[in-house]
């Protein structure tokens, strides 16, 4: 084997799990997944913690389509930008936006605690609810969403968070219904948050 | 003898003040054009500035550190979104800045860190911060903080209709 095919199986090993992630959001964002969510399951039971310190799990959203989200307070650019469309999506919907819940879950549990998440979703529209909880709650979550999240340390002792940056359109029953990816332009999503609110309960 | 020579010394010193006091303006080595930064969320921690470093020397360039009084701590920052994952790396090495040529710090891609924040920026403010570069020594500018939506520099919210391309990793490759 020459050294230029052993270069080519260091970076392929490194670059594995990035790759795993990302060949579910190309799954998903191609549309091979489609709306029965068949080849690929997202989403799943959970127990976390609100914003206002109360438990919550899958049975709290229960009932009505959701948008989830998964970031971080500390996050200084995409995490507020997000929160801010997200709090626009739900103006521009008006009387729809009711018939949704919209969820911002914490990949960063060790600095986001119930009262530093209720604080910063005061800048934000009301609707979006703060989910954090242990790192164990926290990881299980994101296990089940296919949410890729490390800490990257910074040369202060301090870190960063690598995180994927999808939201997730669940319906009711807690099926995953699509994605609205990382810079969507508001036209197309607020017409996937219309589809989506428009969707009866079938159970 | 000694007398004359301090006093020699003195008026060095005040004949070289303009030249230091003009640094960050048109005489500079580096020109710092429309920085601005976005008001921060209550309670968080962290902040972002972002601007346009002009080198007009023939001489690259390298902006090493950033301080302010508004923060405990302010990094450098490359950030990009790949394959869906956002990726932010601390750039410790600094920011290269070519000879001759512009680094835009925007979001999606470079920015100057604020962390642990001593207060949240709010929009209309204008707050401190002093760049350091390996050669042009340090410049200080007064930042503008913009809306909590803002985009770029001096226009308002992030109304998504698809015209902020797609997060590259900014004009200049990752060291």
């Amino acid at each position: 084997m020459r050294a230029r095919d052993w270069i080519l199986m260091a970076i392929c090993g490194l670059t594995g799990s990035v790759a795993a992630a990302a060949g579910v959001f190309y799954a998903v964002s191609f549309g091979w997944v489609g709306h029965n969510a068949t080849a690929v399951s997202i989403g799943g039971p959970f127990t976390l913690v609100d914003d206002a310190g109360a438990t919550v799990s899958e049975k709290t959203l229960a009932g009505k389509p959701y948008a989830i989200y998964f970031g971080y307070t500390f996050c200084p650019d995409i995490c507020p930008t997000t929160l801010l469309d997200m709090s626009r999506w739900i103006k521009k919907l008006g009387p729809d936006a009711e018939k949704l819940n919209y969820v911002f879950v914490s990949i960063d549990p060790e600095r986001d605690t119930p009262k530093l998440m209720h604080t910063y979703l005061s800048s934000f529209d009301p609707h979006i609810r703060g989910f954090t909880g242990t790192p164990e709650q926290v990881a299980k979550i994101a296990k089940e969403y296919r949410v890729y999240y490390k800490k990257i340390p910074t040369d202060d002792g301090g870190y960063v968070m690598d995180h994927s940056v999808v939201i997730y359109l669940m319906n009711a029953n807690d099926k995953f219904v699509t994605i609205v990816p990382y810079q969507e332009d508001d036209a197309s999503v607020l017409a996937k948050l219309k589809n989506l609110a428009a969707v009866t309960p079938t159970s | 003898m000694r007398s004359l020579f301090k006093l020699a010394v003195f008026a060095a010193l005040i004949a070289g003040a303009p030249a230091a006091l003009a640094q960050g303006n048109e005489t500079s080595r580096i020109a710092v054009e429309q920085p601005w930064a976005r008001a921060t969320p209550a309670g968080a921690q962290t902040g972002v500035v972002y601007m346009t470093l002009n080198n007009k020397t023939n001489d690259a360039d390298r902006l090493v550190a950033v301080s302010s009084d508004v923060a405990a701590l302010v990094q450098v920052h490359e950030m990009a979104v790949v394959d869906g994952v956002m990726q932010m790396r601390q750039l410790t090495d600094g920011l290269p800045i070519p000879a001759g040529a512009s680094v835009t710090l925007k979001p999606g891609s470079f920015h100057v860190m604020l962390i642990g924040l001593k207060r949240p920026l709010m929009p209309g403010e204008t707050f401190p911060l002093t760049l350091t570069f390996a050669k042009a020594g340090n410049i200080s500018v007064a930042i503008p903080v913009q809306a909590m939506g803002a985009m770029k520099d001096g226009k308002g919210s992030a109304d998504h209709t698809g015209g902020m391309g797609n997060g590259g990793t900014g004009n200049m490759g990752m060291k």
